[in-house]
């Protein structure tokens, strides 16, 4: 089929956008190596695991799930993980969403797009959420909206701080006025857990968007960010569509919202659990508590 | 009627905007301009006037009655500034004591390089976290279109209601259609399958009361408002302020908690 503007010289890079032909990356077994999307150098995945899952060549920080970061920030064998079991319904009978949480939940082997409950950071007791982005890219429906509450009141009751770790496409369209619904609710746990003097604590990764940096992830009395991570309230696609211009390289990015003021500090993920116990000492957080971080 | 041609009344370009509800429904109106911080946005308009014979602080989304008044007021998209000007009004209403009422009507917090620079997640999420502990009564009216987080952000309110052909949705009907779908014809669809109707969302209980129109004449519905809003913000006036706040709260706990999720 000729397409109609064959032969016309692309005004931006965004019209020539579908001329460009995707590079094919070389086979090589994907469980013995992994390319860096950045640097596009190989590593061993050995290398990488003991590495923080950061490309030893350019530093870049490859998407990595929850449990992986309880096991980088968390002391061995203290985290107890509350409300486990709970998963979506399909209230508004969305079509093809019964299908995609199942899909879901066998990509993620979690039920859920976030984890919570509580630990121990040197030996400090706190309470956490993680959120998973290989649940439908962690976006926020009625449970993740709900377990974000939950944790909140948990540790407003038992006076502990939050510490939260966000990836997220936004709020769940599939589950409508519902999704909406929790950033309104979740903001209202953090004001709660806030008044009544409690810390909290965000490290914004790579993508953190839509609902959930509007209303959550931004309610941090200190805001911490992975390098390079795509923070933002509408998508760099949206808006390239909406003011039909290319983005400046960076847009979005840590660096960037650093530099506007708008997250404390970017920490690399090998020293994330040093400056998380750093700040959780200047806040006066104790050592100790019960045993094992039980409920 | 069927889903989309809601969407289609709620965006009507001869549809009353929200200077047209400050028109009919206050006297004494007097704008008050400015987030005290970088600019005025002209897409939200605040100020104060008398609802009957109660002083209240008026906030509402503006998006323009005619092509000229349309660009200037960004079509009801507003900036960070925008919700950082409202916020300012609504403390200024918690300082003297006034209720506030916040008219709905935009397609969305605007998408832009300037928009993302200054801010708009954060001001939209600090507007959520503070109206949520305003000690003075708020009631939120979706006149127009409810477009997903730019709207919510003056929708933290003790009831919220909405115009029989008003929509409120996560996202837009397109939007759905071109991300789900990859598939804009399908508009239609999505737009049904969101339940974005005043109807659907009362089902829900998303809202608390759904504002019938005749819509060749809107007199029916600014007099039902100005009634209803007087007696509804006496009633929450009268209420203790820790209240009238926990209500606010369990207002919005109730969407999806534990008790009435089963499986």
């Amino acid at each position: 089929m000729l397409s109609k503007g064959l032969f016309k010289k692309p005004k931006n890079e965004l019209e020539a956008q579908h001329r460009i032909k995707r590079k094919t990356d070389p086979a090589i077994p994907s469980e013995l190596c992994r390319s860096c999307p950045s640097c596009k150098q190989l590593s061993f995945t050995s290398d990488l695991e003991s590495n923080f899952h950061v490309c030893p060549k350019c530093g870049h920080h490859f998407r990595i799930n929850a449990r992986q970061r309880l096991n980088m920030i968390i002391d061995q064998d203290t985290f107890v993980e509350q409300y486990h079991e709970l998963s979506s319904t399909n209230r508004l009978g969305f079509p093809g969403y019964d299908e995609k949480l199942e899909q879901a939940a066998l990509f993620s082997h979690e039920n859920e797009g976030v984890i919570i409950g509580t630990g121990k950071i040197d030996n400090r007791k706190v309470a956490l959420f993680v959120m998973e982005a290989t649940f439908m890219m962690g976006s926020m429906g009625q449970v993740v909206g709900e377990k974000i509450t939950l944790i909140f009141e948990y540790a407003l009751k038992h006076q502990l701080p939050v510490i939260g770790y966000t990836v997220s496409g936004g709020a769940r369209m599939q589950e409508g006025m519902l999704a909406l619904m929790q950033m309104a609710k979740t903001s209202g746990a953090v004001k709660r857990h806030s008044d009544a003097g409690l810390l909290y604590l965000t490290i914004l990764t790579d993508p953190t968007t839509g609902g959930v940096t509007a209303s959550f992830a931004m309610e941090g009395d200190i805001i911490l960010a992975e390098p390079e991570a795509l923070i933002a309230f509408a998508g760099p696609r949206v808006i390239e569509q909406t003011i039909r211009q290319r983005l400046p390289k960076g847009f979005q990015r840590a660096e960037f919202l650093l530099e506007k003021g708008f997250v404390d500090a970017i920490v690399p993920r090998s020293t994330q659990k040093e400056t998380l116990t750093q700040l959780l000492t200047l806040h006066g957080i104790p050592k100790g508590g019960d045993q094992n971080g039980s409920i | 009627m069927e889903a989309y041609k809601r969407v289609a009344l709620a965006r009507k370009k001869t549809r009353p905007t929200g200077q047209d509800f400050i028109d009919n429904l206050f006297t004494d109106f007097i704008e008050l301009h400015g987030d005290r911080c970088f600019g005025d946005d002209p897409a939200v308009i605040c100020g104060l006037g008398h609802l009957m014979d109660m002083p209240v602080t008026v906030i509402a989304q503006e998006r323009g009655q005619n092509t000229k008044s349309r660009v200037k007021r960004n079509f009801g998209s507003a900036h960070p500034e925008g919700y950082r000007k409202a916020l300012r009004q609504m403390k200024l209403a918690e300082k003297f004591n006034r209720p506030i009422v916040c008219l709905i009507d935009t397609s969305g917090a605007f998408c832009g390089i300037g928009a993302e620079e200054r801010g708009q997640g954060l001001a939209i999420a600090n507007n959520l976290m503070e109206m949520m502990s305003l000690k003075v009564p708020i009631l939120s009216v979706v006149i127009g279109e409810g477009g997903s987080g730019g709207a919510l952000a003056l929708g933290v309110a003790d009831e919220v209601w909405m115009l029989e052909n008003a929509i409120y949705s996560v996202i837009s009907p397109e939007g759905c259609a071109s991300i789900l779908w990859k598939d804009a014809s399908k508009t239609k669809d999505a737009a049904n399958c969101l339940k974005l109707t005043a109807h659907d969302l009362l089902e829900l209980q998303v809202i608390d009361k759904i504002i019938s129109e005749n819509h060749r004449d809107f007199k029916n519905v600014y007099r039902e408002l100005k009634i209803g809003l007087y007696k509804c913000f006496q009633k929450n006036q009268a209420l203790d302020r820790d209240q009238l706040i926990n209500n606010r709260y369990q207002r919005f706990r109730k969407y999806g908690a534990i008790e009435s999720m089963t499986k």
